[in-house]
């Protein structure tokens, strides 16, 4: 059948185009980080290692890695004890308005993160909450709750739970019954969504700018503006080991379950 | 929950006093609910009051003066004008896309997966930098094109509308492809395979059989798009500068470096109207879509 055969020939040349496209940015930057040059001069005349060795010299940087990982770790825990709960009430228990009430569990997800930003800001000043960590923590849960609200929703609603009911007649207690079978049954949601909602937060601008101070600034923060006042290869440095970082989690994610339940995040 | 035996009583048919159950069980959703209405509900609802009422009374002038703005009708067509055209670039690569990601098998499909997670995984201040590089007048993008033969001379991208949705479609790409392929997965094959044997020609087949099935994911990629392009910051920031202004850049600037906080404000609640209203339609035509078949 030729048009058939067309069909397909479209199929994986756009394909191919799109694994490209999108390794593209991620390709250049590990390139440029590497180069000698001080202008992104494709491909790199030298290799050298003087950018990364400048990354060990940027007084801002390691103190902004650590904020946003203990910002990511905390609002990634918090959503996902708030997440996992909401997501058991909405499967298991009965109440009027179920599908409203995920729409706007999920809702931030869709809302422009600059407006959600600034509102946030002004309720927290009306509050007199200044902290720096505080706000970051506040803002960033609205963010990364939806995540796992969203897959834990979505894994919950496949489970057996009579599962339980089995395992309680088998000489469980209930308690125990459920963390027995449904925590396994969970675990790769956890993983994914609790992935997803780390990321979520370690990527994050929009919220951040408007909550973050002149000593408290997390790493996309920290990026940006080092990227307005001084573009050179530094910040391919910083992205590259970024990017590597995100591999090996990947890989990891991958071997425990597997690149086809991270495609449903 | 007074009417708890209305809703879904086939949950929970095992259990024995179903009515207590069902209230401690429900009550599980408060905290993450009572979160989302303290920290995300009210303060959006306190912008949208503070934007129309001042001393306790209405003042509708920050909205007057907005709209009175040529300024701002600038801004708010490039805002959807970018939103557009990226979401336009999106639905035609992503869909093929979803499609071949459904159809590939083994180690391809593994590569494609990669090449989409992957890039979602990383952050956008790295990949807006990355197109920044990319985009250059000497840069991938332009050597590409005059390899090609699509340009005779490179073209200027950076700081250009084209470079921009360009560099946008591709940071949220994998938000189109990966909702339209969590449908094209669960089409079955069989239903193509009985039109075929009915005599339904491939576009037929094409046009009222595997379109219909897979636009929930193609309306859920669209309003995913669409509403991060709307407000995206990072990218527009790196790719445009200064001069080109969305409705983003405007509350930021307002904020952030004017101190304009009425203007500030009045701005976000257009963008968070605008971004209320793509929410709104993508879960109405789903519904229509779904009630019509």
């Amino acid at each position: 059948m030729p048009l058939a055969r067309a069909t397909a020939v479209v199929l994986w040349t756009v394909a191919a185009a799109v694994v490209l496209a999108l390794l593209a940015p991620l390709i250049v930057t590990l390139a440029v980080s590497v180069s000698a040059s001080p202008v992104f001069n494709l491909p790199p005349p030298a290799l050298s290692t003087r950018w990364y060795e400048r990354t060990l010299r940027l007084r801002d940087l390691w103190p902004a890695v650590r904020l946003s990982l203990e910002i990511a770790l905390a609002s990634t825990a918090v959503s996902l004890a708030l997440g996992t709960l909401c997501a058991i009430g909405v499967t298991r228990g009965s109440f009027p308005g179920k599908t409203a009430l995920v729409t706007f569990m999920v809702s931030p997800l869709m809302m422009p993160g600059l407006v959600v930003g600034v509102a946030i800001l002004q309720a927290l000043r009306e509050l007199g909450l200044r902290d720096a960590s505080a706000s970051l923590l506040i803002g960033h849960v609205v963010i990364t709750l939806p995540y796992v609200t969203r897959t834990v929703v979505a894994s919950l609603t496949l489970f057996d739970f009579t599962l339980i009911e089995a395992a309680r007649t088998l000489g469980c207690s209930y308690p125990k019954a459920l963390v027995k079978v449904m925590v396994p049954v969970l675990a790769p949601a956890f993983l994914t969504s609790g992935l997803f909602a780390f990321l979520a937060s370690m990527d994050n601008y929009p919220i951040s700018i408007f909550l973050v101070d002149a000593r408290h600034k997390t790493l996309p923060i920290l990026m940006l503006q080092y990227l307005e006042e001084n573009p050179d290869p530094t910040i391919a440095a910083i992205s590259s080991g970024l990017i590597l970082v995100t591999i090996g989690v990947l890989l990891l994610a991958d071997r425990l379950v597997g690149l086809r339940r991270l495609a449903d995040f | 929950m007074p009417e708890a035996s209305l809703a879904t009583p086939a949950a929970h048919t095992a259990l024995a006093s179903p009515r207590v159950r069902v209230d401690s069980m429900a009550l599980l959703v408060v905290p993450g609910a009572l979160y989302l209405a303290i920290a995300f509900a009210a303060p959006l609802a306190l912008l949208l009051i503070a934007s129309v009422v001042r001393d306790g009374h209405l003042a509708l002038d920050g909205y007057a003066r907005f709209l009175a703005d040529p300024f701002s009708w600038t801004v708010l067509a490039n805002t959807l004008r970018a939103a557009g055209l990226t979401t336009l670039i999106c639905v035609l690569v992503g869909y093929p896309t979803a499609f071949a990601l459904a159809r590939a098998r083994g180690a391809v499909q593994s590569a494609l997966l990669a090449a989409l997670i992957l890039p979602l995984s990383v952050g956008v201040v790295v990949k807006a930098f990355a197109w920044t590089i990319l985009l250059r007048t000497d840069g991938v993008v332009n050597r590409l094109l005059v390899g090609l033969g699509i340009v005779e001379t490179p073209v200027r991208l950076l700081f250009t509308e084209t470079g921009l949705v360009l560099g946008a479609a591709n940071v949220f790409l994998p938000f189109m492809v990966l909702p339209i392929f969590a449908v094209v997965k669960l089409i079955d094959p069989r239903l193509e395979e009985s039109a075929a044997t009915l005599g339904a020609s491939p576009r037929y087949r094409f046009v009222h059989v595997t379109l219909p099935l897979t636009m929930p994911g193609v309306i859920a990629g669209v309003a995913f798009v669409f509403s991060m392009s709307i407000s995206m910051y990072v990218i527009p920031t790196l790719l445009m500068g200064d001069r080109f202004k969305t409705l983003s850049i405007l509350i930021a600037r307002s904020f952030l470096f004017m101190r304009d906080r009425a203007m500030g404000s009045t701005v976000a609640v257009v963008l968070l109207l605008i971004a209320v209203a793509v929410v709104a339609a993508s879960a109405i035509v789903t519904r229509r879509w779904q009630a019509a078949r």
